[in-house]
């Protein structure tokens, strides 16, 4: 490399990373529609970090352990509780942690539209070279916010990431699609949502828990980033799926056989 | 109300299936225009001309589209949706990788993978893995709405609408194409398959996947498998039936080695009959399957196909 270029290549390219991630019920927990129709039961009940955010945090830190991002800031927007959420991403390792207190009730789910707006806002504030999202939330099941957001900066978007190689001004970023896999190269900065198989999300050491309590957690409103986050879906009502009756155990491969021609399946 | 319909278009041709049960739930909240946009998409035009409902079919046909990139697919959208109150499309990887993109373009939101349309501003939608179902009704000015397809019946065909050619509306140049990876199969297509067979974990590795393969060929069927299997690579991630893989409907599932994890029933439950194989008679597969076979899948599995 020619003397004089590597400091402004390290500053362009020593990039923050964003990382958005939401505090949903735990994926063991089994989910219970309340009675009124509203929604979901969410009082009482096991919340942990939505398993594709936690997926998105590991490559934040891979990023950076790999000399490509200099600073991890871990973002929740939601109710206050989501710190608990940050916190883990900060155990992760995650550098600082900005919640954006938007809901007070547990139940209130922010609609994708309003978090990207606000994390439109903190990306203008904090010019991040690199937003990596999960695909989607398991509460709401959107997949949603961080196609949006890229729409929103204008950026490039790369979704459902199975694979990321950053390189310069450019990311190559293989994709998880219908028919297989498709490999995009798209411009930085951009947004990667993330999808299962790209990578394994480490767990928090107990001395990282702890230190994680030290680390900066800023505290924000929607109303800080003059978003208005009331939703555009009004839900008219929750309730459970038609269950799906248990059938019967066969003895054998002929009475499977048997079953399956009398019910015309073969 | 009028509602434009983005065809799944792959490789220039009009994903016939996908685009057709789509076209059911569009019917539903207005007089539908079929949208094709692609790198020649004109044969993909003419045979969504064909479907059976069709007010009229525009053609975006450029390079930009060849590939269905977000960021100008989603420009298309946004140039177009003046003259309608509805945008709708398969939920497929693609269009969920282009809708939210537009919907946030146009300030409104998305409503994702609608399992039925109640009216043209409410949906009803699987929220949880399919654990709960919710009931939406949009404020918004509008709707840009993606289908679980696996829950409308395919529109027949007879219908001969005009083809009108749409300009495109540029290229940002955000992203390029680099491959596709698409594994060529001559089996139907895991979607729109009639029959299904899924192997879970039980199988035990990508070699005895043969096993699963050879009873879906018996059966003329679409091969599937769990999370677990793909994540422990002995299946490719195209064939990942659940939550955030494929959401199946078949008339027949078979599902062998599966423990039936609620994040695999979500994909696969609403199948009219479903076969479990499985040697824990603990597996939660077995509560929601038709027939259920306690046996070992090393001896059952060979000893079906030869029986078929």
């Amino acid at each position: 490399m020619v003397s004089g270029v590597a400091p402004d290549f390290e500053e362009k390219h020593a990039m923050k990373v964003l990382v958005p991630v939401k505090r949903v019920i735990d994926y063991n927990v089994k989910v219970r529609v309340k009675a009124d129709g509203s929604g979901v039961d969410l009082a009482n009940v096991k919340m942990s970090m939505n398993p594709f955010d936690e997926i998105a945090v590991e490559q934040a830190i891979r990023l950076k352990e790999a000399g490509k991002a200099e600073e991890v800031v871990a973002v929740s927007i939601g109710v206050k509780q989501a710190q608990e959420t940050l916190r883990t991403a900060l155990a992760m390792g995650a550098d600082r942690a900005i919640l954006v207190i938007a809901a007070d009730d547990v139940h209130q789910d922010i609609e994708p539209l309003a978090v990207a707006k606000t994390l439109k806002a903190i990306v203008d504030e904090e010019q991040p070279g690199l937003v990596l999202a999960g695909k989607q939330a398991i509460d709401n099941d959107m997949n949603a916010t961080g196609q949006m957001l890229s729409a929103l900066l204008g950026w490039s978007q790369g979704a459902f990431a199975s694979e990321l190689d950053i390189d310069g001004d450019n990311a190559v970023v293989t994709r998880e699609v219908d028919g297989g896999l498709q490999t995009i190269k798209v411009k930085m900065p951009t947004v990667v949502t993330v999808d299962l198989r790209l990578n394994e999300p480490r767990y928090a050491s107990l001395p990282n828990i702890m230190k994680a309590k030290k680390k900066p957690l800023d505290e924000k409103t929607a109303a800080d980033y003059g978003v208005d986050v009331s939703p555009r879906l009004e839900i008219v009502s929750t309730t459970e799926p038609e269950a799906r009756k248990a059938g019967e155990i066969v003895g054998s491969v002929d009475e499977l056989v048997a079953k399956l021609k009398e019910a015309g399946a073969i | 109300m009028a509602v434009l319909l983005l065809a799944e278009v792959a490789g220039g041709e009009l994903s016939v299936d996908a685009t057709a049960k789509a076209l059911t739930a569009a019917k539903a909240m207005g007089d539908v225009t079929v949208l094709c946009a692609g790198a020649g998409c004109g044969g993909a035009a003419e045979a969504a001309a064909k479907l059976d409902g069709v007010s009229k079919v525009l053609c975006a046909d450029d390079a930009a589209y060849g590939n269905g990139l977000a960021e100008p697919m989603a420009d298309l959208l946004v140039s177009l949706a003046g003259d309608y109150e509805h945008i709708v499309a398969p939920a497929t990887s693609s269009a969920k990788n282009i809708l939210p993109r537009a919907a946030a373009l146009l300030d409104v939101m998305v409503i994702s993978d609608v399992s039925a349309v109640v009216d043209a501003n409410t949906f009803e939608r699987p929220i949880y893995a399919g654990n709960a179902i919710q009931t939406v009704k949009s404020s918004d000015a509008k709707k840009i709405v993606s289908v679980r397809t696996s829950t409308f019946d395919a529109a027949g065909e007879g219908g001969s609408a005009a083809v009108e050619a749409v300009a495109a509306a540029g290229n940002a140049g955000l992203s390029e194409w680099v491959e596709d990876k698409v594994a060529e199969s001559d089996r139907p297509e895991l979607t729109s398959a009639g029959v299904v067979v899924s192997g879970g974990r039980g199988v035990g590795s990508e070699e005895d996947f043969a096993l699963i393969e050879k009873l879906a060929d018996k059966l003329n069927a679409a091969v599937g498998a769990s999370r677990a299997a793909v994540d422990s690579g002995y299946a490719p991630n195209d064939w990942q039936v659940g939550q955030t893989g494929k959401v199946v409907a078949p008339d027949l599932y078979v599902a062998i080695g599966i423990s039936g994890a609620i994040q695999h029933l979500a994909g696969m439950k609403d199948s009219k009959i479903i076969v479990a194989i499985n040697k824990d008679e603990e597996a939660p597969i077995f509560q929601v399957a038709d027939y259920g076979l306690v046996a070992d899948l090393f001896a059952a599995v060979p000893e079906l196909t030869e029986k078929l």
